[in-house]
């Protein structure tokens, strides 16, 4: 990520990281996660579900700092987020 | 009700919020990119991690795409006819005042046909919490022009273009007496679940107006282009204006969206005026309503 | 509260007009929430009960309309209350719609319309028996109803009582069809011991939540209730449902939803119809019969007493229930007697069902009139001896 300048604190801590998990049956490929994703964790795939929709992929996972905007934005309950990391393990 | 099973039966794929939605009727009827299914997540999202017991909330919606929310969340809801969902719901709340009441209805259903209801509901302060979704259109029935319609908009009762003044739902809300008035785009997911929140743990009457798109009938009839873009037009359009008159709350067509919390204030609800007037002309002889029968 | 409150019930002998007797009999029911809108000449049931409620634990509220009105009594019977509303017949005309969702989703209560001159805004303070077929069909779609139709204020104290009991017995909205005249006539009403009222308490589901099934029905055709607020997390439509309650588009399950919403009344009919027979017609010793209820049927004794007088041989058969319509007793009637004499305040409605019932066995004779006063016990009379046209 580019900085300005270097945030207080960056030595010790980081964002937290997230895992995506996607249910790719449900999706209606309406592409709401993949066009707000802050992280431009995710695209569209070319693969399509039953329905003929795409669903996103996860093309950048390590990017994904558990916003959970996806999570948020989704209209068919299709997509959501876990933490890997719990924040407070970051903290020294 | 019996556990629902998980739509696409793969066992691993069940979503946080699965537990408070009618997975069994999944997936739902709403198109791909309509603000609907975003609406219906805020607002799950907002029960499941709030602080009212589960049981003690009731949706009740009307006709129409946004009226069909009831069937899918996974709480006492009630389905009516169109325009009547909140009187169906102030006569729910009088008879338990304990349930914590919400309307989830379209702009057609509540400001066209439920316009009365709407208007006394809000002058009452009753204590419900009314998300009426404005997708600027009578969705469900192909794409008629309804009062929440900009001018210019092309729909099929207004083939040429709407030629009628819209209402501006916050002002009207407002003026009638709601004592919370907000409005936020689909868009705006945190927004929306935080204006949930503080609508449903506003005491009087709340009014929570959720622009959301519609693709294959209002987008698709004036070449909008899909939900998507829509999303980009409130992304670009959208001004958060707290605590504005909602005298300028006005939208035009393919114009300013001014979102934000208008109104909140501390106002006697129904109840309360009943119950202190009465208590004051009867005196002792006063018996407050007991609640519902049991037996 | 299947019991109604002891204090609530207002026992004893008392001068009533049918409007108060009415707004008793709620109470004695056990009803506890009411929402109206004004109307002559059913104003005086509401205006009663806002005077009452306040002191028995009840709630009434005055509604913006007929329309939000039902809507509310509709919610309030599902919240867990015992709910009525009161109406004439321009707001009956109005409450149609949602008529049709209590009949489709099964909800107890009580409408009462006390009927005036119409149509249209018609005659406001004068009498008429004009909503009779409306309370059958008036609101769209295939359906049963269950109407009764008082006579007296005495009536009109007893069947809001009956109708609250038939109305969770079949969970379904039962009408109280009074007219003006019924309702604003005073008479001697007695009001028994709350204990001496039966009262029907609604049948509540009381098993396990996740094998509840809100429109599976029982024995008799009726499902049994639950209300909001107890986690059974029901959902409830006016779409056309399964037995979960789900819509089910479909012709399939549209045959199962409307045959046992139809069924449900049908299969019952020897346990809902009531009437009442003179000795000699139930005795079959009468060869004319008059068909009447309500206030008409007050008015066509007089007539009757007349024909007597003449010799003749004749007798009232008076519904209760107006809605289901007693076929089977007309139809039993018609092999014996020559004439069925049909007064109404009306220009034919229960004479159609009448002859229908009939099917031509007898002859039958309609003695209509447009509502705005009672009949001339002479023009009924005249039907009877047969020397009207």
């Amino acid at each position: 990520m580019k900085y300005w300048r270097k945030p207080l604190g960056a030595d010790e801590k980081k964002p937290p990281h997230g895992e995506v998990h996607v249910i790719f049956e449900r999706c209606k490929g309406c592409g709401f996660c993949v066009a707000y994703c802050p992280r431009k964790v995710l695209d569209i795939s070319t693969e399509f579900n039953r329905k003929g929709y795409h669903p996103p992929v996860v093309t950048h996972p390590e990017r994904c700092v558990n916003c959970r905007l996806c999570e948020a934005l989704c209209p068919e309950f299709a997509i959501w987020n876990t933490l890997d990391q719990p924040e407070e393990a970051v903290k020294e | 009700m019996s556990e629902p099973t998980v739509g696409d039966g793969a066992g691993l794929n069940r979503h946080p919020l699965d537990d408070f939605i009618r997975v069994d009727r999944f997936p739902h009827i709403w198109c791909s990119t309509c603000g609907l299914g975003t609406v219906l997540n805020a607002f799950i999202t907002t029960v499941r991690d709030g602080d009212i017991p589960r049981q003690d909330i009731a949706v009740v919606s009307g006709i129409g795409c946004t009226g069909r929310s009831a069937g899918y969340v996974w709480l006492d809801s009630f389905h009516t006819t169109h325009g009547r969902a909140l009187p169906f719901a102030t006569g729910l709340k009088l008879a338990n005042p304990k349930l914590k009441v919400v309307i989830i209805s379209g702009d057609g259903d509540i400001a066209a046909i439920g316009g009365n209801h709407l208007i006394h509901a809000a002058r009452r302060n009753m204590d419900l919490t009314l998300i009426c979704v404005n997708n600027f259109n009578y969705a469900m029935t192909g794409g008629q022009f309804g009062p929440t319609t900009p001018r210019k908009a092309r729909l099929t009762t207004a083939p040429f273009g709407s030629y009628e003044h819209p209402f501006n739902l916050p002002f009207l809300a407002d003026s009638c007496g709601a004592t919370y008035v907000a409005r936020w785009t689909a868009l705006h997911v945190r927004q929306m679940q935080t204006a949930f929140a503080e609508a449903l743990h506003h005491k009087g009457f709340s009014f929570v107006e959720i622009i959301s798109p519609c693709p294959t009938v209002y987008a698709r009839r004036n070449q909008l282009g899909s939900g998507l873009d829509l999303l980009k037009y409130y992304h670009d359009n959208s001004v958060v204006r707290n605590g504005i008159d909602t005298r300028e709350c006005d939208i035009g067509y393919q114009e300013e969206i001014i979102v934000g919390r208008f109104v909140v204030q501390e106002k006697l609800t129904y109840l309360e005026t009943m119950h202190e007037h009465l208590a004051q002309a009867l005196g002792a002889k006063y018996v407050p309503y007991p609640g519902p029968m049991d037996d | 509260m299947s019991k109604p409150a002891r204090g609530a019930v207002l026992t004893g002998a008392h001068y009533l007009d049918g409007d108060h007797a009415a707004a008793e009999g709620a109470i004695a029911a056990g009803c506890r929430f009411v929402a109206g809108y004004p109307i002559t000449p059913s104003t005086e049931v509401a205006e009663r009960i806002a005077e009452r409620f306040p002191r028995i634990g009840g709630t009434f509220i005055q509604m913006e309309d007929e329309l939000a009105s039902i809507a509310a009594v509709l919610g309030a019977a599902w919240a867990g209350a015992k709910a009525m509303t009161v109406t004439s017949g321009p707001g009956f005309s109005l409450m149609m719609e949602n008529l049709g969702l209590g009949i489709m989703t099964e909800t107890p209560c009580v409408v009462i319309d006390v009927q005036r001159g119409g149509p249209s805004t018609g005659l406001p303070t004068l009498t008429g028996q004009q909503d009779m077929m409306q309370a059958r069909w008036g609101s769209h779609g295939d359906y049963e109803i269950i109407a009764l139709c008082p006579s007296s204020p005495q009536e009109c104290f007893d069947l809001t009582v009956t109708s609250f009991n038939l109305s969770e017995q079949y969970r379904l909205p039962v009408l109280l069809m009074m007219d003006e005249c019924v309702g604003h006539m005073t008479e001697k009403v007695i009001i028994p011991p709350a204990d001496g009222i039966a009262v029907k308490g609604r049948r509540w589901y009381k098993g396990p939540k996740d094998t509840y099934r809100p429109y599976a029905p029982g024995p008799d055709g009726v499902p049994l209730m639950v209300r909001a607020g107890l986690d059974y997390r029901i959902h409830v439509t006016g779409l056309t449902h399964d037995e979960r309650g789900y819509p089910v588009i479909n012709a399939d399950t549209q045959q199962k939803c409307v045959s046992r919403l139809v069924s449900k009344v049908r299969d019952n009919v020897d346990d809902i119809v009531m009437f009442e027979e003179d000795d000699d017609v139930r005795d079959g010793n009468a060869e004319v019969v008059v068909v009447a209820y309500g206030i008409s049927a007050r008015v066509a004794t007089k007539a009757i007493a007349d024909a007597r007088r003449l010799g003749l041989k004749v007798g009232m058969l008076r519904l209760i229930t107006a809605w289901p319509f007693p076929e089977r007793k007309i139809a039993a009637l018609a092999e014996r007697v020559r004439l069925l004499v049909v007064p109404e305040l009306n220009m034919g409605q229960m004479y159609r069902e009448v002859q229908r019932a009939a099917a031509g066995r007898c002859r039958t004779a309609l003695v209509p009139h447009c509502g705005g006063w009672v009949h001339n016990p002479d023009d009924i009379l005249k039907a009877i001896t047969g020397s009207a046209p």
